[in-house]
């Protein structure tokens, strides 16, 4: 048994390896410091059918699978984590719940254009007052004949505020279940609809050239057909979506960890210090093994968990340990990688500036440590508090 | 003339597999070949050039188009990357006994490959990045008896004829000629496109054909290392850089930059 890629796989691994390294490194550190979304690129990768890999070619995508998605996501990672996370949110988090639960209506009216990347769709989970806890929504929805009205507002959603974006679909409560709690539904809000506001960008600590607001709904109307999948299963179909997407962040925070590994690497060999390259020292060799270690196994968890994904087998808790781990690794790695880049390495001209400062989200989107601990637990049976 | 009908055109795109320019690259102790095993091989990326130009021909016109490479058995890689990009078919000629040749015996063997195929329009790029020396396009065209249009920025092709910009060093030519005729393509002619994963699963599917010297009716004396018109008979490793040399200005720096340079023979 090994879980290495087939041969397709790898070629596409290759592809997304020199695209990364050709067009989006040079570039890159620009944009982060002027906080721009680079949507060149995005365009470039939306060409490429990047954000097609996991959608069927009946939908305008490249009849690849999650896999695929996340071998891409991985390579764009090594080199940098905001384009990589756009990639991400614009799939797995903007288009799969379409593909997973929408209407025949709905996923040709919004899939291709997705697919191609010439569309990004936001997943409007979270709000100021609701995390974690993401089933304590304060969103509402209301069914006026044959139209939902939304009230609310919803914080950190990414990609919903792009020149492309196209979609956000919001998790809103619409009514009051037998048993007390609050009813919630998915209902997807074309951008531009009346009441629909963006506010300005977040001074983010790190992914700094990926697209983060705010969102209100004031007397939001949209047709009732624009309701994703059934009504009130809104909670479970975002939780399945979130499942899916932490193999997906694993995948990326195994990108970050190695590009750690491939950015120390290049510098231990070319900076000397007392008459030697660093990287004759064995303290620093050790550095980067244990940076090699880590990525590596952050690496297996997430194929592990792909795997099992694409095979349709329960995947759930490999997903939270992928997730888990290796966020925790590239927060570790980008660390060590700054330490051994020296006074550089705290700039972010230089790749591990950056890699230290987009790990840190790591452990919090998609579900934080905390959250991933308490899936695992739940998995093996220990009580719900 | 011949009359080509467009929708039949057959274009032949040569692709040669190279180190990875970005690789240190290193000589085979043995026979002071490249060494082609320890270093990453991509395709040429002037290639990709040439890959991109003849699918857009075919996109605009129709045809087929048929992707050549002479190189190890590794080389199978680059064919896919051609054929992922969208190429219909690929034609490997792999052989031991063309180790070691040079440009007048890789000439030859593309030639026959080539005749083969029946191609009603060549097209190669302008040079590979491991060997740069831009004269096998010349060469193959002269052993085909067909016109030859080199270093092209631009390439157009009408009914029978095909025309293109020269890149000259005041500007460019306008050259036209009529098919079959042999071209190459000059960077950034185009922005060549990366294979999407739905190319690289079509690609599993498309036929390429494997030719040894024997299928190419090339005798073994013809080519390789044994019938190189040059050889490498020694080589060493690059010095390490030396240190430079600094001049402290105290007064008189300038002079002493222009006596180094000076006895550099820069100046
Ligand atoms: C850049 C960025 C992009 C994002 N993109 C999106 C997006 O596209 N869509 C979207 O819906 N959301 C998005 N988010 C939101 C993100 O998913 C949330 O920030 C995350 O789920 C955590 O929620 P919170 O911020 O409310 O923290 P809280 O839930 O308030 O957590 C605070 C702390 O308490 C801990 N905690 C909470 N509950 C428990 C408990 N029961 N037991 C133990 N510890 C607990 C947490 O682990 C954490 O350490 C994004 C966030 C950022 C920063």
């Amino acid at each position: 048994m090994t879980l290495a890629l087939s041969a397709e796989h790898e070629q596409l691994r290759k592809v997304v390896e020199e695209f990364a390294r050709d067009e989006v490194a040079p570039v890159i550190g620009d944009y982060y410091r002027r906080g721009e979304f680079p949507l060149p690129l995005v365009r470039r990768m939306g060409e490429m059918g990047l954000f097609g890999l996991p959608i069927p070619e009946e939908h305008g995508g490249m009849g690849g699978d999650y896999l695929a998605l996340c071998v891409a996501i991985e390579e764009l990672a090594r080199v940098d984590s905001s384009i990589a996370i756009t990639l991400e949110a614009g799939v797995s988090l903007g288009a799969m719940p379409i593909l997973r639960f929408g209407t025949p209506e709905q996923q040709q009216q919004w899939l291709p254009r997705l697919a191609a990347g010439e569309m990004l769709g936001g997943f409007g989970l979270t709000e100021a007052g609701s995390g974690s806890d993401a089933g304590s929504v304060r969103t509402t929805a209301v069914l006026e004949g044959d139209t939902w009205v939304i009230n609310g507002s919803k914080s950190f959603i990414t990609n919903s505020g792009t020149a492309i974006t196209g979609l956000v679909t919001v998790a809103a409560r619409t009514g009051t279940r037998p048993d007390g709690r609050p009813e919630i539904s998915a209902i997807i809000v074309p951008a531009g609809t009346p009441g629909f506001t963006v506010a300005k960008e977040y001074d983010k600590v790190g992914w700094n050239a990926s697209d983060t607001h705010e969102l209100g709904f004031a007397d939001v109307r949209v047709p009732a057909a624009n309701l994703l999948g059934e009504r009130g299963r809104g909670y479970a179909q975002f939780l399945s979506t979130l499942a899916e997407g932490r193999v997906a962040i694993a995948a990326l925070a195994a990108g970050l960890a190695q590009g750690c590994v491939d950015e120390s690497l290049a510098y231990a060999a070319t900076r000397e210090s007392f008459g030697r390259a660093i990287g004759t020292r064995q303290s620093i060799q050790f550095m980067i093994a244990d940076m090699q270690v880590r990525a590596h196994l952050s690496r297996l968890a997430w194929r592990q968990a792909a795997a099992l994904m694409v095979a349709g087998e329960p995947f759930a808790q490999e997903a939270s340990i992928a997730k888990l781990y290796s966020s925790e690794a590239a927060m570790d790695n980008a660390r060590v990688a700054t330490q051994v880049h020296g006074g550089y390495g705290f700039t972010i001209e230089s790749a591990v500036g950056r890699f230290y400062r987009d790990a840190k989200i790591l452990e919090i989107g998609e579900g934080t440590s905390e959250v991933q601990r308490m899936l695992i637990a739940r998995d093996l049976g220990l009580p719900v508090e | 003339m011949r009359e080509v009908d467009s929708e039949t055109m057959k274009i032949v795109v040569c692709v040669k597999q190279v180190p990875d320019s970005w690789a240190e690259k290193t000589l085979r102790p043995s026979d002071n070949t490249l060494d082609r095993e320890s270093v990453d091989a991509v395709m040429n990326e002037l290639d990709e050039y040439a890959v991109e130009e003849a699918l857009r021909l075919q996109e605009a016109q129709g045809g087929e188009v048929v992707v050549l490479s002479m190189g190890p058995s590794q080389a199978t890689d680059t064919i896919r990357k051609a054929l992922s990009m969208g190429a219909d078919a690929g034609v490997h000629v792999v052989d031991d006994g063309l180790h070691g040749s040079d440009a007048v015996a890789t000439s030859l063997a593309l030639a026959k490959a080539i005749e083969a195929q029946g191609a009603d329009l060549v097209i190669f790029g302008s040079e590979s990045t491991d060997a740069r020396m831009s004269v096998v396009p010349a060469m193959v065209a002269e052993r085909l008896g067909l016109p030859q249009l080199t270093f092209s920025s631009s390439v157009a092709v009408d009914g029978g004829t095909v025309r293109t910009n020269r890149v000259t060093e005041y500007g460019y030519d306008v050259v036209e000629a009529p098919l079959p005729a042999l071209v190459s393509v000059v960077e950034k002619i185009n922005e060549p496109r990366y294979p999407s994963f739905k190319g690289i699963m079509a690609a599993k599917k498309k036929p390429v054909q494997t030719l040894g010297l024997a299928d190419l009716g090339v005798a073994a004396g013809e080519v390789g290392l044994g019938a190189a018109w040059s050889v490498v008979a020694e080589a060493a490793a690059r010095p390490p850089k030396a240190k430079g040399t600094i001049v402290a200005d105290d007064g008189s720096g300038g002079v002493a930059i222009a006596d180094y340079l000076s006895a550099q023979k820069f100046i």
